[in-house]
């Protein structure tokens, strides 16, 4: 058999190749000499055979039947043999195939091989695709080479004990020891693994954090001697020293001094310096800075490095490199609302940012934007959010259109503006614009009652000009059935009213009915307002006549409306006035529920909430679910309790005030608890938009010698209900009867059943917890009838 | 759908990648186990993903549930997946410092060179970047030592 073809001719055939048919073919021919070269077992070459179907597996072709001959060339003495296996094991032998497992005991030898490259290829191979149980039996070795002197080892060593680590986390344990002295080296490589190998550790155990907290004065003094240093010709770039070595050190110090006051303290110095004297020309320094102010932002900084911070971000929106904006927006967008004045500063250049090419910056600086908005700037940044909303791509439009509602609705300096603003988004952008904004607009549009004729004659003007944007043309379409007549009048105020007359409307709504561009839901908007005008305008026989003609219209919806209009004019029209009259000021409906209270949950940021104030209120949502479970499972609502509890509730002392007035339609007050010195007594009301709420005042007082502490109180009710607790007054029942806790309970009644609640009471007394369950079932007929 | 997420934030370098323009791949290291049609998924993914861009665009792309950076020399692609809490710029460092180094090992690299001696290039990456982590910055010291690997040959 001849001697089989080299490397570099095979690659130069292969690219002679000039379609994929005979690529296909070339390689085809090459595999089958290639596996009977195999079958006999050749030593000699088997290396150039593995190395050339290694090639032809990176372009794609099979190659799974060379994987025991890695196997073999693993094993054997020669150095370029065990190169090309290793490497193919790393391309070829996955965790999944079986014979992975096979290479274990030559790792094992060649780890302990006399030369340090041999011992290097089989830590990388094991550092980069070890299975658990490979990594678990070579575990010991590995430790070992974590604490040889020889640097060019320790280096392989230290990750291949991070993957080791990662894949069997139990073995971290045993890295322990050889941790010592890591830190102490002076070889960059040898200190940069060790890093990495001391995060990894950090970020898996909270044991080991704790335990390594203990070097943050060693990490500084590392990075200082990084900073204050001279040129190194090793490791500079650009000027600047180590710089990945000094990132990763920043990494690991932020998740030291993350949630630790003195550790965060010994490196404030440090960061400060870091901070301030880095080269930002190049991406380098930046890089560095960037780490900076990620850890800055982490840790327990003091608030002038905070804001340091934030104006190195500041100034990274400034640089021409697209790369650096980036990376400031999204930092900027995550401390915006715990630094939001530092933020503000740069608002200016955040907007600038609106008008950048790259769509992933012009996206964040619009969400940036969004949070930045507040009442004093209000006006300047919708200017420029509208304009924006303008020129964007079609993907924003939505979500900027959203934005700029909701701002609006929180910040409109006057209805005036709000309407315009309204306006201006559902003419630029009315398509977009989302289905539920439709009613939220009309109900804006409503309650703002002096800006009635305003506000039709723009939408009307607005029609006049497009009908395609159909959220535009619904709202349009409502307002003029609503307030057609003050359009026809010329009442406007705020600016030039515009002569229209009846017949002039009637064509405009009903050329919306028969256009192409007009949804079903359209139609119906416009066939209604049509209707309503029959009240407000004088041309009654056009509206009766365009009514019954779309008593025959194929579409259902319409039909049915057209049909019951008719009726309305017909049996019906002393009804018909009363019917459509002007709609009543809508209020935004306040029953929601539990939906509407804020919820805590377990991972409230310690460094934004002072843990002061806030004793037990952890993970409320749990406990709800807890009562849940007491309940009987399925019948029940889970309550969520909302936060920190404020100054007294002024609302039990006006509550029994308002008692105090009522004659004989108040509800007697009852006693829900007594058990172990406290007691819990209800007082009752009802609420006087709608009869159907009670609103219940718990009273909690206490009889004992010593306070009750920590008090929390929590109830559930049956599934027909929907319960809202609000803040308590405070979370101390003081002793003797000295004061009480008061919390309001709003119960929503609207199937009038009989009302049931189960308590859970939580509270601490004489330094031991106390937790009791009780059900409530005495309650007066008149809260719940 | 893909299992492509480790243990939740996990910084790891899922994968390195060299291609060219056309979607030939000059090399693949991948630092987590992917099934080998998952593996070419991935690359034509990224390849349609990368190639699109241009200069107005930044060297930092979303990916799945992770981001590539990456950056263009002449007609080859160098990318890196991270995860997305990770520093881009520090990334990007490390692209510039590998290519240096490939460069300055060939003498003035070109994509030829990375395929007649694509076992070489993976000797360089295992240099410089194990278990998904950067191992070696100092081009010195990497380039010595490739040079006693070849000697070794």
């Amino acid at each position: 058999m001849p001697a089989p073809i080299r490397l570099r001719e095979l690659i130069r055939t292969i690219r002679t190749a000039r379609t994929q048919a005979e690529e296909r073919e070339m390689i085809q021919k090459e595999c089958a000499a290639i596996r009977s070269s195999f079958r006999e077992e050749d030593n000699t070459y088997r290396c150039r055979n593995v190395a050339k179907l290694l090639y032809m597996h990176m372009l794609g072709y099979p190659a799974h039947f060379g994987q025991l001959e890695c196997l073999k060339l693993i094993a054997s003495q020669k150095f370029t043999d065990k190169r090309i296996g290793y490497l193919g094991a790393m391309l070829l032998l996955d965790e999944r195939q079986d014979v992975h497992l096979l290479m274990t005991n030559c790792i094992k030898n060649d780890l302990n091989h006399s030369t340090q490259y041999v011992q290097g290829l089989a830590l990388c191979t094991l550092g980069c695709m070890g299975s658990s149980e490979m990594c678990r039996d070579l575990a010991g070795e590995v430790e070992k080479l974590l604490k040889t002197s020889n640097s060019y080892l320790r280096k392989k060593a230290a990750l291949c004990a991070v993957h080791v680590i990662r894949k069997v986390p139990e073995l971290m344990e045993m890295f322990l020891p050889a941790t010592k002295n890591l830190l102490s080296e002076k070889n960059h490589g040898v200190l940069h693994t060790s890093v990495v190998l001391l995060t990894e550790m950090c970020e898996r155990s909270p044991d080991m954090l704790s335990h390594f907290r203990k070097l943050v004065p060693q990490l500084v003094r590392i990075l200082k001697n990084l900073i204050m240093s001279g040129y190194s010709p090793e490791h500079d770039v650009s000027g600047i020293s180590d710089p990945f070595l000094q990132v990763r050190i920043l990494r690991l110090l932020r998740i030291l001094g993350k949630g630790d006051d003195d550790s965060s303290e010994a490196m404030n110095d440090i960061l400060a310096q870091v901070a301030t004297n880095t080269e930002t020309s190049k991406n380098v320094g930046n890089a560095i800075l960037y780490e900076t102010v990620l850890t800055i932002m982490d840790i327990k900084s003091e608030s002038g490095l905070r804001v340091l911070a934030i104006n190195i971000l500041g100034r990274f929106l400034l640089n021409n490199d697209k790369n650096i904006r980036y990376v400031a927006l999204t930092s900027l967008l995550k401390t915006v609302q715990t630094d939001h004045n530092a933020v503000q500063r740069h608002r200016s250049t955040i907007v600038d940012c609106l008008k950048d090419l790259d769509v992933s910056i012009k996206r964040r600086a619009m969400e940036l934007s969004f949070a930045l908005v507040n009442g004093n700037n209000i006006r300047g940044m919708m200017k420029e959010l509208l304009y924006f909303l303008d020129s964007c791509d079609p993907d924003f439009k939505a979500d900027c259109a959203s934005g700029i509602f909701l701002a609006a609705e929180k910040y409109a300096p006057s209805k005036r503006w709000h309407i315009d603003t309204i306006m201006r988004v559902l003419t630029t952008a009315g398509s977009y614009v989302r289905d539920d904004s439709v009613p939220n607009l009309i109900q804006l549009i409503t309650n703002s009652v002096e800006m009635h004729a305003y506000t039709v004659q723009r939408l009307y003007k607005a029609l006049l000009d497009d009908i395609s944007q159909q959220p535009l043309v619904q709202v349009a379409s409502w307002c003029i059935g609503e307030y057609g007549d003050l359009l026809v009048s010329g009442q406007c105020e705020e600016e030039e009213p515009i002569q229209v007359s009846e017949d002039e409307v009637l064509d405009v709504l009903e050329g919306l009915l028969v256009s192409n561009l007009s949804t079903p839901v359209t139609r119906g908007y416009s066939l209604t307002a049509i209707m309503k005008l029959s009240t407000r305008f004088s041309s009654l026989n056009r509206i009766k006549k365009v009514v019954s003609i779309y008593g025959s219209s194929i579409d259902v919806e319409l039909q049915q409306r057209a049909v019951e209009y008719n009726a309305l004019f017909k049996k019906y029209d002393h009804m018909r006035p009363a019917l459509l009259e002007r709609m009543p000021i809508m209020e935004k409906t306040a029953t929601n529920g539990p939906s509407e209270t804020v919820q805590t949950n377990g991972e409230t940021d310690s460094t934004i909430l002072d843990t002061k104030h806030l004793p037990s209120i952890s993970q409320p949502a749990s406990q709800a679910n807890d009562l849940l479970d007491l309940l009987g499972g399925n019948d029940v609502v889970p309550i969520i309790q909302t936060t920190v509890p404020t100054k007294p509730a002024s609302a039990g002392g006006e509550l029994l005030d308002l008692l105090g007035d009522l004659s004989l339609t108040v509800i007697p007050p009852m006693t829900a608890y007594n058990k172990n010195g406290l007691i819990i007594e209800f007082t009752f009301e009802r609420s006087n938009p709608n009869p159907n709420i009670a609103v219940i005042t718990i009273h909690a007082t206490n009889s004992t010698e010593a306070d009750m502490t920590e008090f929390v109180f929590q109830a559930a009710v049956p599934k027909t209900f929907q319960l809202q607790l609000l803040s308590p007054s405070s979370n101390v029942v003081p002793a003797f009867n000295q004061g009480s806790v008061t919390q309001v309970i709003r119960v929503l009644n609207p199937q009038k059943q009989q009302l049931r609640m189960r308590i859970k009471l939580t509270y601490t007394h004489k330094g031991s917890p106390v937790q009791d369950l009780a059900e409530v079932n005495n309650f007066p007929p008149q809260s719940w009838q | 759908v893909l299992s492509l997420t480790v243990q939740p934030r996990c910084k790891i370098i899922r994968f390195i990648l060299i291609q060219n323009r056309a979607g030939k791949t000059r090399l693949a290291k991948w630092y987590m186990q992917f099934d080998d049609d998952e593996k070419q998924k991935l690359i034509e993914e990224v390849h349609a993903v990368v190639t699109v861009r241009d200069a107005k665009h930044t060297n930092f792309v979303e990916f799945r549930n992770f981001k590539i950076i990456y950056r263009r020399y002449a007609g080859l692609y160098f990318c890196i997946c991270v995860d997305v809490t990770d520093n881009n710029l520090a990334y990007l460092e490390a692209i510039h410092n590998f290519v240096e180094v490939l460069n300055e090992y060939f003498h003035n690299v070109c994509e030829l060179d990375l395929v007649f001696n694509f076992y070489k290039v993976y000797t360089v990456v295992d240099e410089m970047f194990l278990a998904g982590e950067i191992r070696e910055t100092s081009q010195t010291k990497v380039l010595k030592q490739l040079l006693m690997l070849q000697s070794l040959e």
